[in-house]
């Protein structure tokens, strides 16, 4: 039998998805079902007087409207901060409370306080117009900048200031600037982002007034995580009495890894109401309560000698928590985004940084990839700005910097297992025809157009495991991830796994990897996840970890089923255990022509006895049955890494900027599905070019979010995108057995530094802020336009 | 209310409805055609699309009041007699969908553009793809998935 790691194998979850069967929350009814709007501050900080809900309550159809005293008279406890981060002066974080619903005060526009439940949606709506909320508003603190020399929003956050935490060394780092020829400065912003998976969040509960148990059917990256938290946090309900189904999800991104507000208040109002209730967010809901991305405000310095070595670099960063402080919330920018801050490069020394800050905005957390787009974003700009400074080639002063032997030991926390810098940046070089840039140039200076050319090598530390570590640098829970591998007596196979798919493919991929290690054919094998009353327990899908992490945990999981195996044929062969080779599917005794097919031993693993035919095939001190489980936590993270290289054409006249080749090359080790991990690059690479030339988030100096639905906040679509040129270097991963590394981020991290320095090449230098915009892009050309008119 | 009687995926249907039910409403929650998806509400992402009288609309901004005596199509009549549509069968070779959700409503844009032009370019498939947002893909694959679907038709 082939081996299907490494095929290009077809989706087994596309046939649903393509004849409208796929199953989304938002799909799901259940008979009886009341429907919930929320109520929602429409300010950005208010204190909360008084809440009139008498007229709404004598509304058409209305169930039950319940506020945040409710809530509090239930102690029904709030949202959480997954990660301590603790100060450099060693004090703990700040972490104000996160109530399910808004009971004194509210702190972003958006941020829940009540909550109506009607029979119809049209009756839920009528009704929430009528709760009179009387307010006194205050003033909001919406700008990261001046926040922290603004009033505290929260009692007892002076400066608004959750942390001020500090990684690596800075005296060393300040006596390696000392002896730099050269120190290149550099402040950026890194702007807010909206994450926008397409399926707006839902969630649909039905209390079960017999058994006591709720079930919530949500948009979850991670169904075992909320029902935890729901649990321990917020006291809905024992975990033995609360199934979360994260059923067929669109899209998540990071955005759908907290559990939020809705879940709990809908989860506890079902039981208090006895009646089932459904919540669907509206597109608006999404851009105003999902967590968002990014927003830092980073100062950066790297001290270099005059042939472009790198002494040392400096990463100053006020990162926005937004109102209050989510699972991913404390440590994207720190852990996830620091040690990262050096890129790959030997970088002597080195410290980042990071005062994260409160202010009325929506919660801020984990976006695709999470701290590590933040950190490349700074180092691949500054590199720029130093090889032009320096008058070096951009691949040139790469180059130099580049470790060259693995395992490198990087500058801040991570040892980087195996990796080939130098070969990936060539083969970009050589993919992007970078030698013919300069022809390129002229033939679009003869039409009047701009052209630029940017460069970018990045490496990703993902996985978001190993527990020990993850849990010493704050981590409320271990990350490790589960499986467990079921053959039925008739021979097919069913996979459990806690990691979550909602675009990523994992009913395809996972059953390669089993069907490989099993010898089972493909068809054969049925992976399932996403719901916490199938399967054991799972951390879920973020960070890039489900392969690298829960495909290992079934790899595991697949061995034992093999070893149980050889111990079973041996007994049905009358061999030693010893003497059974293991392969394609069949257990066979060496130098024989003896052997038993998988699903043989799997129906006689079922049948422990005698009758007729069927002789006690199992071995003294086994078990019946043919079911093995593995928890797998790696022993390092994984360390994909790459170079890309992007030619942008601007038109002067217009400002616009169009994106006119991209070439990414990435190393993600082993490639289970090409076909597959080429989408996660390409999906990866769209977010990361958004960033950079369209999306931004905006908010008004009162905090009201001015860019709350898809005709203000510009997603890529078609028409803005180009093909994409992709190429794969390998170094295996040395920490897990198949040798893979996560390949779901690497596009994002990537694509924005590689299109900026692109655009700011092109610009002759001149600096633009994220996004390039085609407003900026044009005044940045008239500007360029007038200086080179006063120099001439 | 008003009555209405429209033919569904063939089938005839007869329902009264409200004034402002939108035919996105109707499908999903009255014929309970789940496949057609509400992504926006402001007919910005497209995950909506379906057909009405053989052409491609946004149907959360089409009211199902204005629609008496129309064919409509949804992704669950594309496929006939089990056997998936051209465009289906693209989208599942070349990987032109990852979470599924803008799915629906990206292969019944697709099939509406191959009516319209047999083999558009590649600038072509993107423009006419410009009302439907994906946040999975990056575009890159279904526009390779509708040339396939076009190489086939």
């Amino acid at each position: 039998m082939a081996s299907l790691v490494g095929s290009r194998v077809e989706r087994k979850e596309d046939k649903r998805f393509l004849t409208g069967k796929g199953r989304y929350t938002s799909d799901i009814n259940i008979a009886n079902q009341t429907y919930a709007i929320f109520i929602r501050s429409p300010h950005a900080r208010a204190k909360i007087k008084k809440i009139d809900t008498s007229k709404a309550l004598k509304s058409s159809g209305v169930v039950d409207i319940l506020t945040g005293e409710h809530i509090a008279q239930d102690k029904i406890g709030g949202l959480i901060a997954g990660w301590a981060i603790r100060s450099e002066d060693g004090s703990e974080m700040k972490c104000p409370a996160n109530p399910p619903l808004a009971k004194d005060s509210v702190n972003f526009v958006g941020d829940p306080i009540a909550v109506v439940f009607a029979e119809t949606l049209d009756e839920a709506r009528a009704a929430a117009e009528l709760v009179k909320v009387d307010y006194k508003v205050l003033k909001a603190v919406s700008n990261l900048g001046e926040a922290m020399n603004s009033e505290a929003i929260h009692d007892g956050i002076d400066k608004n200031l959750c942390y001020d935490w500090l990684l690596g060394d800075r005296q060393k780092t300040n006596e390696a600037f000392d002896k730099a020829d050269k120190i290149i400065k550099l402040d950026i912003v890194n702007n807010r982002l909206i994450p926008n998976a397409m399926e707006p969040r839902a969630c649909v509960i039905d209390y079960n007034t017999a058994s006591e148990e709720i079930t919530c059917y949500t948009t979850s990256q991670n169904p075992h995580l909320s029902r935890l938290i729901m649990s321990a946090f917020g006291g809905v309900a024992p975990e033995n009495k609360l199934r979360v189904v994260a059923p067929d999800v669109g899209g998540g991104f990071g955005s759908k890894i907290n559990l939020y507000n809705e879940e709990i208040v809908c989860s506890w109002a079902s039981k208090k109401i006895e009646r089932p209730i459904k919540w669907v967010a509206e597109r608006t809901e999404s851009f105003l309560t999902d967590t968002h991305g990014r927003d830092h405000i980073t100062h950066a310095e790297l001290a270099v000698t005059n042939d472009g070595k790198f002494l040392g670099f400096k990463n100053e960063t006020i990162a926005n928590l937004g109102a209050y402080a989510r699972v991913f919330g404390t440590v994207t920018p720190t852990y996830l985004f620091g040690p990262c801050a050096t890129g790959v490069y030997i970088m002597p020394a080195a410290y980042s940084n990071v005062k994260a800050v409160y202010t009325n905005t929506a919660p801020v957390d984990a976006y695709r990839g999470a701290g590590r787009p933040e950190a490349t974003y700074t180092i691949e700009r500054i590199v720029d700005k130093a090889a032009m400074e320096l008058g070096m080639d951009p691949i040139e002063i790469r180059m130099k910097n580049f470790p060259t032997e693995f395992p490198f030991k990087q500058t801040l926390v991570h040892q980087i297992d195996s990796g080939d810098y130098v070969a990936g940046l060539n083969k970009a070089k050589e993919m992007a025809d970078y030698d013919g840039f300069a022809v390129r140039k002229k033939e679009s200076e003869s039409k009047g157009k701009l052209r630029g050319i940017g460069v970018t090598s990045y490496f990703e530390a993902c996985g978001i495991a190993p527990s020990p570590v993850v849990m010493m640098l704050g981590c409320g829970v271990g990350l490790w991830e589960s499986a467990e591998v079921r053959f039925n007596p008739t021979g097919q196979v069913t996979v459990y796994t806690g990691s979550h798919s909602h675009g990523q493919s994992h009913q395809t991929t996972f059953a390669q990897i089993a069907a490989d290690e099993l010898g089972v054919p493909i068809e054969n094998i049925d992976v399932v996840h996403g719901d916490t009353d199938k399967g054991t327990f799972g951390m879920g899908t973020y960070g890039s970890r489900s392969l690298t992490v829960g495909g290992i945990a079934i790899v595991n999981a697949c061995k034992k089923i093999v070893n149980k195996g050889k111990r079973i044929a041996a007994k049905m062969l009358e061999a030693s255990p010893d003497e059974i080779d293991f392969k394609n599917g069949e257990f066979v005794v060496a130098k024989s022509n003896k052997k038993k097919t998988i699903g043989e031993v799997a129906f006689a693993s079922y049948l422990p006895g005698v009758r007729d035919e069927v002789k006690s095939p199992l071995p003294e001190g086994d078990e019946p049955g043919l079911i093995e489980s593995s928890f797998f936590d790696p022993a390092n993270f994984s360390f994909p890494a790459g170079s890309h290289i992007c030619e942008v054409e601007i038109d002067p006249e217009t400002g616009h900027v169009k994106l006119d080749k991209y070439t990414a090359v990435d190393d993600f080790g082993t490639i289970v599905n090409p076909l597959i991990v080429e989408g996660q690059v390409h999906g990866g690479l769209a977010q990361g070019i958004g960033q950079a030339l369209y999306e931004n988030a905006q908010y008004d100096d009162s905090g009201q979010l001015i860019t709350a639905s898809y005709m203000d906040y510009t997603m890529p679509r078609a028409d803005d995108l180009p093909d994409f040129n992709l190429g794969f270097t390998c170094t295996k991963a040395t920490t897990n057995p198949l040798g893979v590394k996560g390949c779901g981020e690497a596009g994002t991290i990537a694509a924005t530094p590689t299109v900026m320095n692109a655009v700011i090449n092109a610009l002759g230098g001149k600096e633009i802020s994220l996004p390039a915009t085609a407003e900026k892009v044009w005044k940045a050309c008239k500007e360029m336009k007038k200086s080179n008119a006063k120099a001439a | 209310m008003k009555k209405i009687a429209i033919e569904v995926n063939g089938k005839k249907v007869s329902k009264e409805i409200q004034d402002h039910t939108t035919l996105s409403g109707l499908l999903r929650d009255i014929l309970n055609l789940t496949g057609t998806h509400i992504g926006c509400d402001t007919s910005q992402c497209g995950a909506c699309v379906v057909h009405v009288d053989g052409k491609s609309i946004k149907s959360c901004t089409a009211l199902a009041a204005d629609l008496d005596g129309s064919k409509v199509t949804t992704i669950e009549g594309l496929a006939s007699n089990g056997k998936l549509h051209p465009m289906q069968e693209a989208f599942k070779k070349m990987h032109g969908l990852q979470c599924g959700f803008c799915t629906p409503g990206m292969v019944m844009s697709a099939v509406d553009l191959l009516k319209n032009k047999k083999n558009p370019s590649d600038q072509e498939i993107r423009d006419w793809l410009e009302g439907n947002i994906c946040r999975c893909t990056g575009y890159h694959n279904i526009v390779a998935a509708v040339k396939e679907a076009a190489s086939k038709m």
